[in-house]
């Protein structure tokens, strides 16, 4: 039985031995179609940036005439501006959100005080709130602050500011901060520890794990901003480098090349941030997807 | 001495709620009032940068939103309250109605086919090798690239002369040539297509986890029965993977509901408003048409059909899980 048991390893009975040539052969030709058909066209788009080639029908995964152009004409067209509107936008929102989030999570988790769970449920139904479904009082709201009547419009803190607390992110640290134990917290108390140095020196620096997967995901979010900062900007110089990818379809030297560069820029950030936190990623997606 | 205590202190807290501060008491009561409500403020003092963001970039919003909803705006001369109107008129629009259609559509192509895809890949790749966890790495891909990203290329893919890219390929097994998004027959599937391939990978994902917590014995049981591999999927897989594909579901509908940026990327709402959904028919309500009030009543109503269908799908099952 033992030689045979690592056909009840998956639902489908894959079976790993050596001479299971038909199952190996079937799920690697299977496989290689997978990620043929799920990177094929992002491989596009790399082969594409780099490929002086006007004509939209000759996109490859291997560039025809190799070349910088592309790049070139799109930072006539401003795409470095663009790329620092939403990396800006980006670091910043994901610092504040973080910052939000683990406070916020801290009281939630470590705290017993009258009005917890309305907070809970206040932040729960934030959640239950599309952002879609707000975007048109919030480009009213955005263009002129409730009390302070400052008008956010066409500046990256109207669009930072909306991202900087995220229901889903607070949620995941306060589970993650429920799992610490008490003890060293009283231990700490009894030291004479004050309520800042408690959070920063006890609390934090235990939820780095939880911490990883907020910021891949914040990150995520963030970079998948459309609406927002389309409602946000006041002229076209003001879009994420997401947006702009609209205003730079076509070039009449480079062709679709100049939108490959600019929707290669635009993919880079993700990859880099996925494939570096790769594990707290997939963890928070099956956390997060069983909890919320 | 704990009973004393906790009165004292819900006397307390009532007091500073009431806003009462500067009321002179005995000094050991003031002292020990001072830490109490001190233990109190702390937590409120760390959900204040949430709660301020919350309150003024959601809340006052959607207070907006459902205030809007109800006059007719018009800027500079003064809004005027028309009451359900806004709702009225949505509601008998030609246009709403079709991009409603179009929305429950491809809502419901994308939930169930990027599950089924899902549960393929799923089935495909489980396992603990290290060439699996990097073919599950790259297939999930889609997922992290932003939505504006993919509707760039295959923008670029559906280019409908028949030396286009996709047409290329398809050619080979003797498809084609087809217009894709620029027929108003293909358009809609070709923009289901693209959310399908983004979105599979992340329900294949969650069908893994899934898969994980199946009892391997399980399997060998319905081995020693006799049953072949699609009866063991069908009889012993399916069932246990039930709780993840009722949240998957649910998420992918409401997310589908709200589809924007695809369709905004693709063919913003085109060609003849084959692919208009509803927020994009609400965007250029907004700010094409500066039809605010109309707009908001919009927004209210898809509010509305996302928060029953989540509030009836935590209903069933908590009833499921009662039973």
């Amino acid at each position: 039985m033992s030689v045979n048991s690592s056909r009840f390893d998956s639902a489908i009975g894959w079976s790993a031995r050596p001479d299971a040539w038909l199952s190996r052969g079937i799920r690697f030709l299977f496989s290689a179609l997978a990620v043929i058909l799920f990177c094929g066209p992002l491989l596009v788009i790399f082969s594409g940036a780099f490929d002086h080639n006007p004509d939209p029908t000759k996109l490859s995964v291997i560039p025809d005439n190799p070349s910088l152009i592309n790049f070139q004409v799109a930072a006539e067209n401003k795409i470095w501006h663009y790329l620092m509107n939403s990396l800006i936008i980006a670091g910043g929102a994901l610092l504040l959100q973080l910052a939000v989030s683990v406070f916020a999570a801290y009281a939630l988790a470590r705290k017993k005080f009258r009005g917890q769970a309305i907070a809970l449920l206040v932040i729960l139904a934030t959640m239950m709130l599309p952002e879609e479904v707000i975007a048109i009082p919030l480009s009213l709201v955005i263009g002129d602050l409730p009390l302070v009547h400052v008008s956010l419009k066409g500046t990256l803190l109207g669009v930072i500011l909306p991202l900087g607390a995220w229901g889903f992110s607070i949620f995941v640290m306060t589970e993650f901060m429920k799992e610490i134990p008490n003890e060293l917290e009283e231990a700490a108390k009894v030291d004479g520890a004050g309520e800042l140095r408690l959070f920063a020196q006890i609390i934090l620096p235990l939820c780095k794990p939880a911490l990883g997967v907020i910021a891949v995901f914040g990150f995520n979010m963030i970079w998948e901003q459309y609406l927002l900062p389309l409602i946000v900007a006041a002229d076209p110089s003001d879009y994420t480098l997401t947006v702009a990818l609209l205003a730079l379809r076509s070039d009449d030297m480079v062709g679709t090349g100049i939108v490959l560069a600019g929707a290669l820029l635009a993919l880079v950030p993700s990859l880099v941030v996925y494939l570096s936190l790769q594990k707290s990623f997939l963890r928070g997606i099956t956390t997060g997807a069983i909890k919320g | 001495m704990t009973a004393v205590q906790s009165l004292g202190d819900t006397r307390d807290v009532g007091s500073t709620a009431s806003g009462g501060g500067a009321v002179e008491t005995h000094p050991v009561r003031r002292r020990r009032r001072r830490r109490l409500t001190g233990a109190n403020f702390i937590p409120w003092l760390f959900l204040l940068p949430a709660a301020l963001i919350f309150l003024v970039f959601k809340f006052i919003p959607m207070a907006e939103g459902i205030r809007l909803s109800l006059f007719e705006v018009r800027p500079f001369l003064g809004d005027i309250f028309v009451g359900f109107k806004n709702y009225a008129t949505i509601l008998q629009d030609e246009k709403f109605l079709t991009a409603s259609w179009h929305t429950l559509v491809l809502a419901g192509g994308q939930t169930v086919g990027a599950m089924v895809i899902g549960f393929f890949l799923a089935l495909l790749l489980e396992g603990h090798t290290k060439s699996l966890w990097f073919v599950r790495s790259a297939v999930f891909l889609p997922v992290v690239a932003a939505t504006a990203v993919i509707g760039e290329i295959w923008r670029l893919f559906f280019y409908p002369a028949p030396e286009g890219f996709l047409n290329e390929l398809i050619s080979w097994v003797g498809l084609g040539p087809w217009e894709y998004i620029h027929s108003t027959d293909t358009s809609l599937v070709s923009v289901m297509f693209v959310g399908i391939w983004k979105h599979a990978p992340y329900d294949m994902v969650l069908i893994l986890a899934g898969l994980a917590g199946i009892d391997r014995q399980q399997y060998e049981a319905a081995a020693i029965d006799g049953a072949t591999t699609p009866q063991r999927i069908w009889n012993v897989t399916l069932p246990a993977l039930r709780p993840v594909i009722t949240i998957l579901l649910t998420l992918a509908a409401i997310r589908g509901l709200r589809v924007f940026t695809e369709v905004y990327v693709l063919t913003g709402g085109g060609p003849a408003g084959s692919t208009d959904v509803w927020m994009t028919r609400v965007y250029t309500t907004a700010f094409e048409q500066s039809e605010a009030g109309l707009a908001s009543a919009g927004s209210v109503l898809l509010f509305l059909v996302t928060l029953v269908l989540t509030v009836s799908v935590q209903w069933y099952r908590r009833w499921k899980e009662a039973r």
